[in-house]
């Protein structure tokens, strides 16, 4: 492993669910990532660092395919997923599910409607009084009360939008959850609410969780690893304990500024 | 892959159904089990998941389900699927897909009275912004100093100049056809050399500068309304209001000027462009020379056409303007509103250009500008 250097090593490693390996990205000359690696591994979550304009949200587009790299290789769940076509990675594309920032809920559908749009495109034949009893089960089940189904994404505040959010990602119960800062936006109770159903959902279903973030808080409470971004690679993946250890600036800034000192004493009173 | 599932029933001495369940209980291995498990007339006793491989929340929600709806037991259920099964089981409650729908006498009712409203209220509505643009011009008036000539002639550009080539070639077609329909017409009555009067006419009177209108409200009526609208929405208008600067005086105005100001320059360039259309037609169809055909315009276009299109002209312009920019300060929420509103903008603009052009028809042969 070239530039990354992953520090923990985990004797039952199963293979990675996500490889990356040589990713470059560029915008005409503005150059985001450069021979980037990184690996997540089977049923972490994995939380994704890094200053503004690092990449971090181009590297989750890299992985799922929204995002055309100029060079390098992703494979998820063991397979090469770069330059195929949308056919031939539909088996692969059922097994994630993905919220975006603002939730990017279909705004003309209810809540229960967007849940069930995915089921639909990718099982077809599903009966339909089954799936929409998948639908209602898993609007409940991503913490939204059960008057939050019939309603149009415009009548909902932006924590349970976020919430309407996960259910659509894990409509197809996937084993790979990518979330794009999901608790930006939030108050401090509802982004904390958020951790605790991300890491319920993680615990419950078996979820692989990729996780970009800016918040400190998030990293403490629920992040099993965290890679951190910086100069174009990704410069370290490891516990927080042990990125505390690494000489970096940029990285013992983050962790041991006055906001990563509150976050971390925060989590050792809790526990 | 996946197994897809199945279940067998077993019927015991005492007459207790167990339903064995075999295969992976997942989505994509789900099928038609659902169905089958519904349309399955005895109850079972017990559900026995022992035989399944991987279990997902759909497989163990139809497990869930089928229990429940079955009063049966759930047996042999390893960590995991009792887990998702304890996971499913809470989060079954009531709910619905939709809203519930209204009695369509009441809903029909309801939207007849809220569009009502919504008509008075916008109505009410451009007027009291047309009076709050009136006051903000005669500010300007008193202080000249405060007038935004850059942005008033950056509007000049964008509403008058840049829409120079549209506007000929919607003009330059539609005298082409006035011309070719007059001529096909009055042939019949061997009265072909009217088509001038009709080409002269129709466009100084009515066509070039309506036409115009129409554009111009498509054109920068929906672009005002979508600007205005978007600095709405990132709370430029808010910031602005904090610092001081008028709304209505740095956005509102520029615009209204540039479109009051822009319209009857364009409308005389459309009516030009199409009687040249026209006379194209008239040289190429009937033989009229371009020489002539000109002579012939000054002679039956009397020059209160003329006046009568530069009349209308501003007026349009006007309410182009102020429909834009209205609709434009009414945005709020998302995006979505923007589309609406600029939508909204576009067909009040139009409608009500139409409208007045009615109007100013009537009065003008009222006063015997005929």
């Amino acid at each position: 492993m070239s530039a990354s250097q992953t520090i923990a090593y985990n004797p039952d490693y199963d293979g990675p669910i996500i490889s990356v390996r040589g990713l470059r990205n560029s915008f005409g000359e503005q150059v985001v990532h450069d021979n980037l690696d990184l690996d997540v591994r089977r049923g972490e979550i994995i939380g994704v660092v890094g200053g503004s304009g690092t990449g971090k949200s181009v590297l989750m587009r890299s992985i799922i395919g929204l995002q055309m790299p100029n060079e390098g290789e992703v494979e998820v769940f063991g397979q090469h997923i770069l330059g195929k076509s949308d056919a031939e990675t539909i088996e692969i594309r059922k097994r994630w599910g993905v919220l975006f920032q603002g939730g990017a809920l279909f705004s003309t559908l209810t809540v229960a409607e967007n849940v069930m749009v995915p089921i639909r495109e990718f099982y077809p034949d599903m009966d339909r009084e089954f799936r929409r009893e998948v639908a209602k089960y898993k609007v409940c089940l991503s913490g939204l009360p059960p008057d939050a189904a019939p309603k149009y994404p415009s009548q909902l505040s932006g924590g349970m939008r976020k919430r309407a959010g996960i259910a659509r990602a894990l409509a197809l119960d996937p084993e790979l959850l990518f979330l794009d800062e999901p608790t930006a936006g939030l108050d401090p109770i509802g982004a904390a609410a958020f951790d605790n159903l991300t890491k319920e959902l993680q615990q419950t279903l078996g979820l692989t969780v990729f996780l970009i973030t800016h918040d400190l808080d998030t990293l403490h409470a629920i992040c099993d690893r965290v890679a951190v971004l910086a100069d174009q690679q990704v410069i370290a993946v490891g516990t927080i304990d042990e990125l505390l250890a690494l000489d970096h600036p940029w990285i013992q800034e983050y962790f041991n500024g006055p906001r990563g000192r509150m976050a971390s004493s925060g989590k050792k009173m809790l526990g | 892959m996946s197994i897809p599932s199945d279940f067998v029933e077993e019927t015991a001495e005492d007459g207790a159904v167990t339903l064995h369940f075999s295969g992976d209980l997942s989505i994509a291995s789900i099928g038609d089990l659902p169905e089958r498990l519904r349309d399955f007339a005895s109850q079972a006793k017990r559900l026995d998941i022992s035989g399944t491989g991987y279990v997902d929340t759909v497989g163990a929600w139809l497990i869930h389900r089928t229990a429940r709806d079955m009063e049966a037991e759930i047996v042999g259920a390893d960590d995991d699927a009792e887990r998702l099964i304890a996971a499913v089981a809470g989060a079954d409650q009531a709910t619905e897909i939709r809203p519930d729908a209204l009695n369509p006498v009441v809903r029909v009712l309801g939207e007849i009275g809220e569009s009502t409203a919504l008509a008075f209220t916008t109505l009410t509505g451009l007027i009291g912004f047309f009076g709050a643009i009136m006051v903000g011009f005669f500010r300007l008036v008193r202080h000249p100093g405060q007038i935004r000539w850059n942005a008033v002639i950056q509007r000049f550009d964008v509403v008058g100049v840049r829409a120079l080539g549209i506007v000929g070639l919607m003009s330059f077609l539609i005298g082409l056809v006035i011309a070719q329909q007059g001529a096909v017409q009055l042939r019949q009555f061997g009265a072909e050399v009217f088509t001038v009067n009709l080409v002269g006419r129709l466009t100084l009177r009515e066509l070039g500068v309506l036409m115009t209108a129409i554009m111009v409200a498509g054109r920068s009526g929906s672009a005002f309304a979508a600007q205005i609208g978007t600095m709405k929405l990132t709370e430029e208008i808010d910031a602005m209001r904090t610092i001081g600067v008028s709304p209505i005086e740095a956005l509102v105005l520029p615009r209204f000027l540039a479109a009051v100001i822009m319209l009857p320059l364009l409308g005389f360039y459309a009516s030009v462009v199409a009687i040249i259309g026209g006379g194209l037609l008239s040289w190429v169809e009937l033989d009229i020379p371009p020489a002539t055909f000109f002579a012939r315009i000054r002679e039956v276009v009397p020059l209160t056409d003329v006046y009568v299109g530069l009349v209308k002209a501003p007026v349009f312009g006007a309410i182009i303007a102020i429909t834009g920019c209205y609709q434009g300060m009414q945005v709020k929420g998302n995006a979505e509103d923007v589309g609406k509103r600029t939508t909204a903008a576009v067909v009040q603009a139009i409608f009500l250009v139409i409208v007045l052009d009615a109007f100013f028809a009537v009065f003008f042969s009222w006063i015997g500008w005929n």
